[in-house]
C-alpha cells in the first residue's frame, strides 16, 4: 500500500491553521530564513534537482521555468502565482489557501527570491471570497513579521506581494490570458513565443506557477532534495493533492506520492458509494480523456497517466458510478468549454458552440447516428488546431468516451430518449420527471 | 458621472488604493470594476466612466473588459448573488434537481433578480468545491452538500432578513456589495471567522494520522505494485 504524505495538509487539522502564529509554530518561515543565506542559483538548482514539476495541470519542470529568465538586465522581473483554480473537478488549491494560505506565502517569498523578483501577485479567482480574506491577511501578516517589504530581515532584499482577485473566467487559468488579465484586460490568450520568461506581465520576464508548485517550495528547501526525491516515481517526485470528488464514500484531499493508485486512494476513501461500481472518471479534470475500471491500478504519475491516453493534469479524480449517463457528463463538460471560450479562435468558439448543440440533442433523444460521427470529425477540427489548450481539453472527454461508451451514445439515438434515471445518480433521494418520459418511451 | 460629492470622493480615494498596488495603472480595472459594483450593485455607466477616467482609458475600453468576465453584472444584482453549480459533478450529484427546485420556488431563472431584489440565481460552472458536490454559492460564500431543501431554506431565511451562515467561510453571508468590496481588495475584519474544516477537507490526513504516517519526518513509501 501507497503511503498517505501530508505536508502541505499537514496543519489544516491545527487551531486556527491560517493563521500566521499556527503556521511559525509548526515550523513555518524557518525555510525562508535558510532561503534568504542560500545563493539564489543554489535554490534555482535544488528545485531543479527535486524533480517538482507544475502541479497546475501541465508538469512542467518548476525549477526548469526559473531557470528560463534570461540573465538580470536591472528592470523588473516578476513571479504570478496562478491561483484561479477552475477545471472543472479541480478543488485542491483553494483549500490549501483557505486552511494554510502561508504556505503559499513563504513559498512566493522564496521564490521571487530564487528569481530577483521584488514584486509578485497572486492571481486568485473572484468567486472564492473567503479564500481572498485569508490572503490579505496572511500577506499583512507576513508584512508585520517582516517577511515581506523592504530590507527583509536585514538582508537588503525588498518585495510586495499583490494579491488579485479576478472576475470570473476559466481562461484566466491558461498562463498568457492571466497575463492580460492581471494587465486589466480581457482575458485572453497571448501567441508563444514570446514565452512569460521572455515577454510576460508588462513585457517583461515573468514566472507564472500554479499555487501548488509554489507552496511546495518551501518543504523543499527546509526537509531538502532528498527528502523530496524520496517520494513519488522515477520521473515524477514528491507528493500531491489528490482530489476525489463524486460517488466515493468519502470525498475529499488526499495528498500522496506521486505514482499513487485509484484502487489505493479509493481504500482510503471507503470506496465507490454503496451498493454501486465505477464506470468512468477523470484522472485530472474534465479536460483529461476518461479512464475506466481499467486504469484502477495505473500509477498515477505523469508518464504512466500518459502512456495509458490520459494526463495526470491536476490530480482531479472525479467518481462516476454506473448510474451515471456518460452522454449527460460530457455534454455538460462541453456546454463548460462553449461558455468558457474566449472566442479568441475560430476552431475554439464555433467548435465548441456546434459540439455543445449536438451533444445536447443526442442526450435529448433527438440526435442520429450521423451525430456520433460528427462529433468525432469536429474534435479532430479543433485539436491541435486552437489558440490555446482549452480547444484540446474540450475534446478529450467527447472523443475517450465516444470510445469507451460507444454503445451508449447510440442508445440515445435508438432509443429516442436517456436511457438512465437521473435521480440514481444523486446524493439525495427525489422522483426524476424525466425517468417517467424513459418509461413511457421504453414501454 | 451623476455620483454625488461624498460617493465620488470615497469611490477617488478608494481607487487610489488600489492604483498603488500596481506598477501599471490599468492593472487596477479588474478590481476597480469590483469596487463600482460594491457602490451600485453592478458596472453602471457611472462606473465605467469612473473608471475609464481614472484610468485614462475610453468607455469602450473599460466596457469591453467588463462584458468579458460573468462576474460583473450589467444590470442591478440583487443582494445576494445564489448560484448553483451545475458542471457535471455538481449536476449528476444532483445539482441539477436543486437547481430546478431552487428556481421554480424563486420563481426566476438563470441570471434573473426577483422583483423585490434580494435574490438573483445564476447557474455557476465548477466552484473548485468538488469535493463537496453538490454546492451552492451564495454572494461567493461556499454553501456544500446541499439538497433541494437546504437550498430552498437559505434563501427563504436570506428573503426573511435572518442571517445566514455559509457551511465554509464567515459567520453570516455579508450583501453583495459588501462582499464586492472586499474583491477589491479591501479587508472586512471577517479573515478569521470560520465554521470548522469540512470533512472532506481532513479526509486524506485523517486517514494517514490514523495510520500513523508523517511524511514531513519519513518519506512517504510508495508500493512496489504501484510502481511503473
Amino acid at each position: 500500500m501507497t503511503e498517505l504524505a501530508p505536508v502541505l495538509s499537514a496543519i489544516w487539522d491545527h487551531e486556527k491553521s491560517w493563521s500566521i502564529d499556527t503556521y511559525t509554530k509548526a515550523g513555518g518561515y524557518s525555510a525562508l530564513k535558510k532561503a534568504l543565506k542560500t545563493p539564489q542559483t543554489d535554490l534555482i538548482q535544488a528545485v531543479k534537482d527535486s524533480g517538482l514539476r507544475g502541479r497546475g495541470g501541465a508538469g512542467f519542470p518548476t525549477g526548469m521555468k526559473w531557470g528560463f529568465l534570461p540573465p538580470d538586465d536591472g528592470k523588473p522581473r516578476y513571479l504570478v502565482v496562478n491561483a484561479d483554480e477552475s477545471e472543472p473537478g479541480t478543488c485542491k488549491d483553494i483549500p490549501t489557501m483557505l486552511s494554510n494560505p502561508h504556505a503559499l506565502v513563504e513559498g512566493a517569498i522564496i521564490t521571487s527570491f530564487a528569481i530577483g523578483c521584488n514584486h509578485a501577485f497572486i492571481y486568485l479567482r473572484g468567486e472564492v471570497v473567503h479564500v481572498y480574506r485569508r490572503l490579505l491577511q496572511a500577506v499583512r501578516e507576513a508584512y508585520d513579521a517582516g517577511h515581506l517589504g523592504t530590507n527583509i530581515h536585514g538582508t537588503g532584499y525588498n518585495l510586495e506581494l499583490t494579491v488579485h482577485a479576478g472576475a470570473g473566467a476559466y481562461i484566466c487559468g491558461e498562463e498568457t490570458a492571466l497575463l492580460d488579465s492581471l494587465e486589466g484586460r480581457r482575458g485572453q490568450p497571448r501567441l508563444k513565443p514570446p514565452f512569460p520568461a521572455v515577454a510576460g506581465l508588462y513585457a517583461r520576464p515573468t514566472v507564472v506557477n500554479n499555487v501548488e508548485s509554489i507552496a511546495s517550495v518551501p518543504a523543499i528547501v527546509d526537509k531538502g532534495v532528498d527528502w523530496f526525491t524520496g517520494m513519488g516515481t522515477e520521473r515524477s517526485k514528491g507528493m500531491g493533492l489528490f482530489s476525489l470528488s463524486g460517488h466515493v464514500n468519502k470525498p475529499g484531499q488526499y495528498e500522496a506520492p506521486l505514482g499513487i493508485t485509484l484502487r489505493e486512494l479509493l481504500e482510503y476513501a471507503g470506496g465507490v458509494r454503496e451498493g454501486h461500481q465505477l464506470k468512468f472518471w477523470t484522472p485530472g479534470g474534465s479536460s483529461t480523456p476518461i479512464f475506466t475500471e481499467e486504469h484502477l491500478d495505473t500509477p498515477l504519475d505523469y508518464e504512466s497517466v500518459g502512456a495509458a491516453g490520459s494526463m495526470l493534469g491536476t490530480r482531479a479524480l472525479q467518481i462516476f458510478d454506473e448510474t451515471t449517463c456518460v452522454v449527460r457528463a460530457v455534454m455538460r463538460w462541453t456546454e463548460f468549454y462553449k461558455h468558457e471560450s474566449c472566442g479568441k479562435c475560430t476552431p475554439c468558439r464555433e467548435g465548441t458552440y456546434w459540439l455543445a448543440q449536438i451533444l445536447k440533442r443526442l442526450e435529448h433523444g433527438e440526435g442520429t447516428m450521423a451525430d456520433i460521427q460528427q462529433l468525432l470529425d469536429t474534435c479532430d477540427s479543433i485539436l491541435g488546431r486552437a489558440f490555446c489548450a482549452l480547444g484540446d481539453g474540450a475534446t478529450s472527454s467527447i472523443t475517450s468516451s465516444v470510445k469507451l461508451f460507444r454503445e451508449e451514445y447510440e442508445a440515445h439515438v435508438t432509443q429516442g430518449a436517456c436511457p438512465f434515471d437521473h435521480s440514481a445518480s444523486a446524493l439525495f433521494e427525489f422522483r426524476d420527471a424525466h425517468a417517467d418520459d424513459t418509461e413511457e418511451v421504453l414501454a | 458621472m451623476t455620483y454625488d460629492e461624498p460617493t465620488l470622493a470615497q469611490l477617488t480615494a478608494d481607487a487610489e488604493v488600489i492604483i498603488g498596488r500596481y506598477p501599471v495603472a490599468r492593472s487596477a480595472l479588474l478590481p476597480m470594476l469590483h469596487l463600482v459594483q460594491s457602490v451600485d450593485g453592478f458596472v453602471s455607466p457611472d462606473g465605467i466612466a469612473f473608471c475609464a477616467e481614472r484610468l485614462d482609458l475610453t468607455a469602450a475600453e473599460v466596457s469591453a473588459v467588463a462584458t468579458f468576465y460573468t462576474q460583473y453584472k450589467r444590470r442591478p444584482n440583487g443582494e445576494y448573488q445564489v448560484g448553483v453549480c451545475t458542471n457535471t459533478l455538481c449536476a449528476i450529484m444532483g445539482g441539477d434537481r436543486i437547481w430546478d427546485e431552487l428556481s421554480d420556488h424563486v420563481g426566476v431563472g438563470n441570471g434573473e433578480t426577483t422583483e423585490d431584489g434580494s435574490i438573483t440565481l445564476e447557474r455557476i460552472e465548477c466552484n473548485a468545491a468538488c469535493d463537496y458536490a453538490p454546492v451552492m454559492m451564495v454572494n461567493w460564500e461556499f454553501f456544500d452538500n446541499q439538497t433541494p431543501e437546504s437550498a430552498k431554506q437559505v434563501v427563504d431565511d436570506l428573503r426573511a432578513g435572518k442571517d445566514v451562515a455559509p457551511t465554509r467561510g464567515p459567520n453570516k453571508v455579508c450583501t453583495f456589495k459588501h462582499v464586492e468590496r472586499v474583491l477589491a481588495g479591501f479587508e472586512d475584519g471577517r479573515a478569521d471567522e470560520d465554521q470548522g474544516v469540512g470533512a472532506p477537507t481532513l479526509a486524506g490526513l485523517e486517514a494517514a494520522k490514523a495510520a500513523g504516517w508523517n511524511a514531513e519526518a519519513k518519506p512517504a513509501k510508495t508500493s512496489k505494485g504501484a510502481k511503473a
